[in-house]
Formats: C-alpha cells, sequence, structure tokens
C-alpha cells in the first residue's frame, strides 16, 4: 500500500563499488512483502527515483542502489540526520507461498538487494534456501556475507573471476544440485536470458522500467504480457514466468 | 456546501463544480488508483485516461524521460478501448467517485472521434467530453488534427453532431497561432477550450548517445511549461467567447489563480500527481489562504481578471 512520507536518514554509505545503502526511519512505512520498491524525491530533480529496498522492520527500511546518474550520485552524497521524502510499498513483490520446499534465487549486480529480504522471511518459514549472486568483479560484490548469516547456501560467480567462481550465474547454477521447487529472480535481461534457457522450473522475475509515477497512474512503464498489458511498477515489478513474452523484451 | 457559499465553486457549461480542481486526462487513469489514496470526490471533477475505439498499448519503453522542472512522456495513448472503459471502468468508478467525470477522447480518424463519442454520449457519468487533437505521441492522427483549423473544425463538428453533451477541444502548443485553431472549434460548435497538450520534446542519453526515449520525441510537461500555458490561455480567452479548462505545469494553489486570470473557468492538474500523488487534495485546501492574500473573495470572479476591461 503507497504511503507518502518524509523519513530521515539514519545511514547512507558505500558498501560496494559504485554502491550504497541509505537506512532510513521514521513514521510507518508502506512495506509488507519483500520485492517492494520505494520512490525517492531527490531535490532539485523532477521525477522521482525508483529504488530496491533490501530490508524492512518496525520504523526504518533500507534502500540499496548503484550510482547511475545524477539521481543516484545525488543520493549517495546526502548525510544522516537529513530528510528525504519517500513513496514507500510500491509494487507487488515476490509470492513467498509459491516457494516450495527448496527455493533456488538468483541476482546479478544491482539485482542482489531484495534477496536480503526474501530469504530472511523464507528461511523464518522454514525453507531450505539456495542463493546465487553474479558480478563482473570481486570490487562489485556486496551482500555475501550477510545473505550467508542468514542461513542461505550461497554461490558467487564474477565475470573475471576474481571472486567466487570464474563465469556467469548459470555456472554457479550448474553447480548445485538440481532439485529446486521454484526459483526467484533480479538482475539484467541478459542474465535472463541465460537463466530461462537453463531452468525447467517456475519462478518469478523482478522487471526495471523507467517510471513516471511508481503507482499506477501514468502507464509509462508498461510491458505486454500473456495476460495483457501491465504496468511494471504497480502489476509488478515481479512477474511470474509464465507470463512473461520474451520475444518483446529488449 | 448548502447554508453557506462555496468560495470555490465554478461552472463548466451548465456542470456545477465544487472546486476548478481537475486532474489532467493521463495522470489520473480512470481514478482507481487515487481513490485507493484519498477521496477523490473532494476533486472538482476529474478527466479519465485518453480513450480511443480500440484498445492500444501505446509505444515502446521507454517512454518516460526526466528534464528540468519537468519530464517527458511517449506513452502513445495506451487504454483498453472505450467498449472496456464503459463496461468495467466506469462501473468500478462509480463505486468511488459520485459525479461527472471528464471522458477525454482521442482518436485516429474524424470517424474514429465520433463513434468513440458516441458511445460516451450515452453514459450518465459523463459530464463533459474532452477531444483530444493534440497528442503528440501517435502517428497519423492525435496532434495533426490540431495544428490545422480545418481538421480540428471537423473533429469538433462530427463529434458535435453525435452528443448532447458539452464538447472541449483540447489544443495542442505546438502550433504557430493556437487562435487559430480555437477560433476554428468555436465555429465548428465547440462549448470549450481545454488548452495546453504537452511541447513536442527529445532528451538524448548521453552514455547511449541516442534519443532516451524509444519513440525518440515525447510531450513535455510539468511545471517548466506553465508560463507557455499561461500565455496561451490568455490568448484564446481574447480570442473566444467559450469557457477555458486551463493546464499546463500548475502545481500550487497561486498556479491555480493565475491560470484562472489568465482566462481559465477551471484549472487541470497533470504531471504534478505523478510526482506528488496528494497534490490535488492539498492545492484545494491551500486556495482559500491563497485567495485570502491575494484579496479574492470568490474564485470565479478572477476568470479572465488580467485581461483589460
Amino acid at each position: 500500500m503507497l504511503k507518502q512520507n518524509v523519513f530521515e536518514i539514519y545511514r547512507n554509505y558505500m558498501i560496494a563499488k559504485d554502491t550504497f545503502v541509505m537506512v532510513l526511519k521514521g513514521e510507518e512505512h508502506g512495506f509488507t512483502v519483500p520485492g517492494q520498491f520505494a520512490n525517492v524525491k531527490v531535490p532539485g530533480l523532477y521525477l522521482r527515483r525508483p529504488i530496491s529496498v533490501s530490508d524492512y522492520n518496525d520504523g526504518q527500511f533500507a534502500l540499496m542502489y548503484k550510482t547511475v546518474g545524477v539521481g543516484t550520485e545525488q543520493m549517495s552524497m546526502m548525510k544522516p540526520g537529513e530528510k528525504v521524502d519517500v513513496l514507500t510499498g510500491l509494487g507487488n513483490g515476490y509470492d513467498l507461498e509459491k516457494s516450495g520446499d527448496k527455493p533456488l534465487l538468483i541476482a546479478g549486480g544491482s539485482g542482489v538487494p531484495p534477496m536480503y529480504k526474501l530469504i530472511k522471511s523464507l528461511v523464518a518459514q522454514g525453507k531450505t534456501v539456495d542463493c546465487v549472486l553474479g558480478f563482473n568483479s570481486m570490487e562489485e560484490v556486496f551482500l555475501f556475507d550477510e545473505l550467508r548469516a542468514l542461513g542461505a547456501n550461497v554461490l558467487v560467480a564474477t565475470v573475471n573471476g576474481s571472486y567466487g567462481l570464474k563465469g556467469f550465474v548459470t555456472d554457479a547454477i550448474a553447480a548445485l544440485p538440481q532439485d529446486h521447487s521454484f526459483f526467484y529472480t533480479c538482475g539484467p535481461m541478459p542474465m535472463y536470458n541465460a537463466i530461462r534457457k537453463v531452468l525447467d522450473i517456475e519462478g518469478q522475475y523482478s522487471f526495471e522500467e523507467r517510471m513516471g509515477c511508481g503507482f499506477g497512474a501514468c502507464m509509462g512503464c508498461s510491458m505486454m504480457t500473456r495476460s495483457g498489458a501491465k504496468r511494471v511498477c504497480k502489476d509488478g515489478p515481479v512477474f511470474n514466468s509464465e507470463d512473461i513474452i520474451w520475444e518483446d523484451q529488449k | 456546501m448548502s447554508g453557506k457559499q462555496n468560495r470555490l465553486s465554478v461552472e463548466l457549461c451548465g456542470l456545477a463544480l465544487d472546486n476548478p480542481i481537475i486532474p489532467a486526462s493521463g495522470t489520473f487513469g480512470y481514478g482507481y488508483e487515487f481513490a485507493e489514496l484519498y477521496d477523490i470526490n473532494i476533486l472538482g471533477s476529474f478527466s479519465f485516461k485518453g480513450t480511443t475505439y480500440e484498445p492500444r498499448f501505446g509505444n515502446q519503453t521507454p517512454r518516460i524521460a526526466e528534464c528540468s522542472m519537468g519530464m517527458l512522456n511517449s506513452i502513445g495513448l495506451q487504454n483498453p478501448g472505450v467498449h472496456a472503459v464503459i463496461e468495467q471502468e466506469l462501473p468500478k468508478l462509480r463505486q468511488v467517485f459520485d459525479k461527472k467525470v471528464i471522458a477525454n477522447v482521442g482518436g485516429f480518424s474524424v470517424e474514429e472521434y465520433a463513434k468513440t463519442a458516441a458511445l460516451l454520449d450515452e453514459c450518465e457519468q459523463v459530464g463533459i467530453i474532452e477531444v483530444n487533437i493534440s497528442c503528440p505521441n501517435v502517428h497519423n492522427g492525435g496532434m495533426s488534427f490540431g495544428t490545422d483549423p480545418k481538421a480540428a473544425a471537423e473533429v469538433t463538428a462530427a463529434v458535435k453532431e453525435v452528443t448532447k453533451k458539452p464538447v472541449f477541444m483540447k489544443l495542442s502548443p505546438n502550433v504557430a497561432d493556437i487562435v487559430s485553431i480555437a477560433k476554428a472549434c468555436e465555429d465548428a460548435g465547440a462549448d470549450g477550450i481545454s488548452l495546453i497538450n504537452t511541447l513536442l520534446g527529445m532528451r538524448i542519453d548521453l552514455r547511449r548517445k541516442k534519443p532516451v526515449l524509444a519513440n525518440k520525441m515525447g510531450g513535455f510537461s510539468g511545471e517548466a511549461v506553465f508560463p507557455v500555458a499561461v500565455r496561451m490561455v490568455y490568448q484564446v480567452y481574447e480570442a473566444v467567447k467559450l469557457p477555458i479548462i486551463g493546464m499546463g505545469g500548475v502545481s500550487s494553489a497561486e498556479g491555480v489563480i493565475e491560470m484562472m486570470l489568465a482566462g481559465a473557468s477551471a484549472v487541470q492538474i497533470g504531471a504534478a500527481n505523478l510526482v506528488e500523488p496528494f497534490i490535488c487534495p492539498k492545492i484545494i485546501s491551500e486556495l482559500p489562504t491563497a485567495m485570502d492574500k491575494y484579496g479574492i473573495k470568490n474564485i470565479k470572479d478572477i476568470i479572465g481578471g488580467a485581461h483589460n476591461g
């Protein structure tokens, strides 16, 4: 459920190359499911910036973001104590009911943040969680230790082999027993195109698109699915594997 | 408002509005997303998402781009088609909105505009038909009707022919002479004028060295376009006798007052809804204080007040 509030920055610091976490405290937020996102008002910019939420609990939540443009660069320079206007509780998030007993989580680069709360929730439900992370190189690796500490079996692959397995998430998946009940993923389109060829189970993909509003009003981020036109911000960002029309994706 | 005069009330072709605030087409869907956020009955009315005869997905994404004090969109009239609007969206809207809605109609031919308007004419919930002859994001239609006085007049006459409801023609600012288009609509029987739609613009991504939008060009809206909108409302008010719904970059109670002084009888709020979802309730609650500040008793008294004699 969308909420608009002003939150105070509790911490905002770098956790890997070009990657930051901003912990916000304040009034109640609207997050109820892992995989939802926030839309952040950055002073001086017109459109809000949609940002992944890695964790939330009563009275605080954490945004994890890569500096990819003026908005996120400006966010990275904000200081503890500053106030930020944020729309929270956006998007549908992952469906935990579908996980089965042994879900596989696959995340690449800036798609890693939502895995934190997702693993926390699945482990709390008594599920056995395998998690595969892909990065370009060691400097970009983040959350590996934290995700392991939550109780998941975590494998990392880097393209240049500087950390973990050398290769892609698909190489890491191949190193695991193929006995998963369901998968959840978040990452770039080339990663999705690679994993959908090696996975024969159902799962959920999280999509990214340039957004106007973030709450379903402008139709800026629409995508065609097997069940009709959907808004990535409101009907997604998480879509079921059987609903996605891959030929339409770039 | 019984027993006490409502300082904010205005009127559009016999349709009484509790206040002049109307969310603009394309920024408010069919009302439902915002009804989850606040009671949308506090609005004067709202203009629903531009509706065509057939369902449309619109253009390829990305179709949104950031600008200084504004944004570009190239949605391209995504909508479920007029039949789905009448059978699904309007009944759903009735659950959350007691007032008359403004039906925004898009089209690709004179006949299509008329066919769509004729179906909406039968909907009791529709108070005004707003004809979008100014969408910059679709080819062979949309804006081309709004940039030629003769074509604008043809669409106006064709829609007037099929409906008893007031018809407002929504004009494009992408013209050399806005007055000639407005006059052509007036002469063809329009009941009112809505302006402005978005200004045609482009952004280029420096990393990819290509336009940000998949459709290359898009409509520019947001606070940055406000002075252009005020100027055009002022010019059209001088030239035609029809009521005007003014819009373009309005995001404050002061902006509403300025737009009405220029000649608007009511004011639409567009892009501001997307970045500040509670902007319309905020403007409505702040209007009386802003009116006090500028010595305005009733808002309807200031319509066109910036014009001489």
